[in-house]
């Protein structure tokens, strides 16, 4: 048994390992040293937990632990990185999950009962608004989850009226807080449970509205949630460790959310508030004519341009690229080509998606740059090759002021010499915008399917 | 449609206004075309060539002008020409209408409809019948041969078994369709080439050729609307001076190509910058026939000075290939004004009506102003130092009000917070508010690439609300608070098994 004062200091060691953990992931060299701060926090905080005053239920303690590790090990080992957002927003589901039962178990705790005055009105509080975020983490992670497998469709759902349900929802939430917090004894319960039916029905509805590419700012936004939730808890906990941690992950997801958001020109409440869907403007029609090239030729220009640039976006991890995108690399490397890669920061279905993928296949993360880093060198470039993304690329967000993408930072692919864009059909990009980049006269098409027509291009490149 | 090419009456013009190839274009078009006998002699073309590309002979001027109705020309028409010429005729050629005022009162007087092909607006759309351009192309790329040729060494840098050869340095002044030209031919030869230009915008053009750009500190942008550049204030002259006479002493080649329509060249290269190039240096003046850019150039003359400069004030035209060029932008503009068919003498479209010059009897001088910048000038809306400095107040002014009033209101709630809550309370809320600061500025670090791993470390990290289940539980199995947070606990220890293991498996592909 350890003393309290000995737990605090525990808890604070934690958390300084905690911070040293995620400042470890400001370069790739620290990272890993990041991640073993992290596990080195996370046992001495469960250990000190443990071991201090007033701990039951050993065995149970010992027989969920076993039972998560292996499942924990297994989905870990085992998931592909292509899947790597379906696997984040089903752990985000779990933070939720475990703050709900948490802030039940709290409630139905008999020291709650005993408390009075000021201190029972703040933990009541304390209780509500971390079921309450906590349950829309848990459904809209749930949903996201969905969406990401496409066990759901990836379209926006929208309704009429969707604004004022929400409101009125919130304020009845509001309400039943007020009620819940005046109420003697015994229908506490029951507020509780109304509430956390609201908040899931809630998380639902946030995430259906949302569209397939604003995929990034919802995982990020529930990657905050989460942190919220656990702060939540640690409220309710009188926690400090649960509290700060909870802080560190909530306000690491907000930065998140703010990236991506301003990686695609939009504000956070429009990205919430619905998908490009509703909004009607189309953007110019765009005249000229697209021209598509072969295989041959594609390769033919790879083979005789200097400097190489590949932009990939999520129709690379769609059709599973990485792997030939990686041998062609190589391929042009040893010929003493250079090649690099630009990302777009909202390129894929999660923040840093694409660089987990190429890094994957084994591409050397130092040839792999941000889009800030490889716009000024585009006009340089002999030859782009643009995998499977579209609107991350379309010039329209500069040039034309009524489309609806207009300002959104891009990679700007169609200042180098020669385009090559890898694209299944001629159909849209998930902001529903025509790309006039197709119809620019260095552009060129290659149909068909990414990972194929590397493959093609692969055996074409001697 | 009958399209005539005299020969040119200047001794020292080579050029002539088609070639066999331009001909055969021309009749393509739909226009018959006929040539005064010998007309593409200098240029290196017979006779027989332009009639195996279908054009017809004739063996006078008086009787090739007097079946025209398009004269295609080179040099601007003399008045025993002008004389010639029906009225109603168009004519293509050069004229300089800003220089040649007396002419252009005889053209019209004479009814001569004639397009000054030196007037083409530059716009992307002309670009194809832009002559200046054409030329100047070819001027670019004679300029470093013939300086290749005055200069005693190689270009390029080379390594051989005889010792080392250093590459030869060039300097382009103005960096123009000429100066880009230039700079392309010198950096193919294998010279280390620099480029000067007061237009800020050519800098990127500049640096796409392979040369380095040079410029003076002076933030001072010579571009205008016009496309040229302008005159530059004096700071900036004199600093481009200094610049000048420290490159001269370096390099080994200077070409300078800076005209400004209708005036004298600048000048850029004075007497004492000749002084300190090395002796066997070459200076290749492209200005010479407006008075050149460096004050020791003699028109039409090669010669060297007595520190051993080599001066060119004169390049050979390349006149079979400046024929075929100037054939072409003549052929480019029939075949904007409707081919030989649907001919037709538009005066609104943008092109034609600047550079007609002479129309049905009337003048019509000079155009105008059409902007043809890339980067647009914004002189029109410039305050003054004082208004900006009035404003920057202002809004910084307001930004110390708006902070004020913000910090006012936290601080408000924080004491309403403090006076109502509990003391512990008031611990947490402080750990809660300074681990949000921490973590903001900690994330914002984070490199955008390990954003992935990033996400699944905090999902592992969030999993230490397991510590939540861990205080509630108790050994009493049937109690609702067990089971509540037994499941709590498997969850969050998925979350932090999982989201560390899957982080470390992540972190592990990235390879240098």
């Amino acid at each position: 048994m350890i003393t309290t004062h000995i737990q605090i200091a525990a808890y604070l060691f934690a958390s300084i390992l905690f911070i040293l953990s995620l400042s470890g992931l400001s370069t790739q060299e620290s990272a890993k040293k990041g991640v073993i701060y992290g596990i080195i926090g996370m046992t001495i905080a469960v250990l000190a937990t443990v071991l201090g005053e007033n701990i039951h239920g050993y065995i149970y303690i010992i027989i969920a632990m076993i039972i998560a590790s292996v499942i924990g090990i297994a989905v870990a080992l085992r998931v592909e990185m292509t899947a790597m957002p379906q696997l984040i927003a089903l752990l985000h589901s779990f933070v939720g999950l475990a703050a709900v039962l948490v802030g039940f178990g709290s409630f139905i705790d008999p020291h709650t009962m005993e408390m009075q005055g000021a201190e029972k009105s703040i933990h009541l509080v304390e209780i509500y608004v971390g079921i309450f975020i906590g349950a829309i983490t848990f459904t809209g992670s749930i949903i996201a989850w969905g969406k990401l497998t496409e066990n759901i469709t990836s379209k926006p759902f929208v309704y009429k009226g969707k604004d004022l349900v929400n409101v009125l929802l919130l304020l009845a939430s509001i309400i039943l807080g007020v009620l819940f917090v005046m109420q003697s004894d015994s229908n506490g319960m029951m507020l509780l449970l109304i509430m956390t039916a609201i908040a899931a029905f809630f998380g639902v509805m946030m995430v259906m509205a949302i569209g397939g590419a604003d995929m990034p700012v919802v995982i990020s936004m529930l990657n905050s949630l989460s942190g919220w939730t656990a702060s939540a808890s640690g409220f309710m906990l009188g926690n400090d460790l649960l509290i700060v941690t909870g802080a560190l992950v909530g306000s690491s997801g907000a930065i998140l959310s703010i990236i991506m958001c301003n990686a695609m020109n939009r504000s956070f409440f429009s990205v919430i508030s619905g998908g490009f869907g509703q909004e009607i403007k189309k953007g110019k029609k765009i005249e000229g004519t697209v021209k598509s090239i072969t295989h041959e030729e594609a390769a033919e220009l790879l083979n005789e341009a200097q400097s190489v640039m590949i932009v990939p976006g999520y129709g690379m991890a769609v059709a599973k690229a990485q792997y030939p995108i990686h041998d062609l690399v190589e391929k042009l490397r040893k010929k003493g080509k250079t090649v690099r890669f630009g990302i777009h920061p909202v390129a894929g279905r999660l923040p840093g998606h694409m660089n987990v993928l190429l890094a994957e296949a084994n591409v050397p993360y130092d040839i792999v740059l941000e889009m800030d880093e490889v716009n000024p060198d585009m006009p340089d470039t002999d030859v782009v090759l643009v995998i499977g993304a579209n609107d991350t690329v379309n010039p329209g967000a500069q040039e034309d002021p009524s489309s609806p993408i207009y300002g959104m930072p891009v990679v700007e692919v169609w200042k180098a010499k020669r385009v090559i864009v890898m694209k299944r059909s001629m159909a849209v990009g998930y902001a529903g915008v025509e790309n006039p980049l197709f119809y620019k006269e260095n552009t060129d098409m290659l149909y068909g399917d990414a990972k194929e027509s590397v493959d093609k291009i692969n055996a074409k490149i001697d | 449609m009958k399209v005539v090419i005299p020969k040119e009456l200047l001794a020292t013009e080579l050029r002539v206004a088609a070639t066999p190839k331009t001909t055969s274009r021309l009749i393509k078009q739909g226009f018959e075309v006929y040539l005064e006998t010998g007309a593409g002699i200098k240029a290196k073309y017979s006779d027989e060539e332009y009639q195996a590309a279908g054009a017809k002979i004739i063996q006078t001027a008086e009787e090739l002008y007097s079946i025209a109705d398009i004269v295609l020309k080179v040099q601007p028409l003399t008045e025993q020409e002008i004389a010639l010429i029906k009225k109603g005729t168009l004519v293509l050629s050069y004229l300089w209408p800003a220089q040649n005022q007396a002419l252009l009162s005889k053209l019209a007087e004479a009814g001569i409809n004639s397009i000054a092909m030196d007037a083409i607006p530059r716009i992307s759309r002309a670009q194809k019948m832009d002559v200046l351009s054409s030329m100047a192309n070819i001027a670019g790329y004679r300029a470093v041969i013939e300086g290749a040729n005055y200069f005693g060494r190689f270009l390029n840098g080379q390594i051989t078994a005889a010792g080392k050869v250093e590459p030869a340095k060039v300097l382009v002044i103005g960096a123009g369709v000429a100066g880009l030209a230039a700079i392309g031919t010198a950096k193919s030869l294998g010279a280390i080439v620099r480029a000067f230009d007061t237009r800020k915008e050519v800098a990127e053009q500049i640096q796409s050729m392979g040369a380095q750009f040079i410029s003076v500190d002076i933030d001072e942008d010579g571009s205008t609307s016009t496309g040229y550049s302008k005159e530059m204030s004096k700071a900036f002259i004199e600093a481009e001076m200094a610049l000048f006479k420290k490159q001269a002493s370096e390099v080994d080649i200077i070409i300078t190509t800076a005209q400004i329509p209708g005036k004298e060249a600048p000048k850029l290269i004075l007497d004492d910058h000749v002084k300190v190039m090395k002796p066997g240096s070459v200076i290749v003046d492209l200005a010479a026939s407006t008075g050149g850019n460096c004050t020791l150039t003699r028109k039409n003359e090669i010669y060297t000075t007595e520190n051993g400069v080599t001066i060119i004030g004169k390049l050979d035209q390349l006149p079979t290939q400046a024929s075929y060029l100037y054939g072409n932008n003549l052929c480019n503009l029939l075949d904007d004004m409707g081919k030989a068919e649907n001919f037709k003498i538009d005066m609104n479209d943008d092109v034609i009506k600047r550079a007609m010059v002479t129309y049905n009897g009337a003048i019509n001088w000079p155009p105008e102003p059409l902007a043809v910048s890339v980067q647009k000038t914004n002189d029109t809306k410039k305050l003054s130092p004082e208004e900006e400095a009035k404003k920057k107040a202002d809004k910084a002014r307001k930004i110390i009000l708006s902070n004020i009033i913000w910090l006012a209101i936290i601080g408000g709630l924080l004491f309403a917070l403090g006076k109502v809550a509990p003391p512990d309370f008031m611990g947490h809320i402080t750990a809660f508010v300074l681990a949000v600061f921490v973590g903001w500025n900690v994330i914002w670090n984070v490199t955008h690439a390990l954003h992935t791993p990033l996400m699944s470390v905090t999902n592992a990290i969030s999993g230490v609300i397991i510590t939540g289940g861990l205080l509630l539980i108790n050994d009493d199995y049937t109690n609702p608070i067990t089971i509540l947070s037994f499941i709590a606990i498997l969850v969050a220890s998925i979350n932090i098994v999982g989201g560390f293991v899957v982080t470390y498996r992540m972190l592990n592909m990235f390879k240098k």
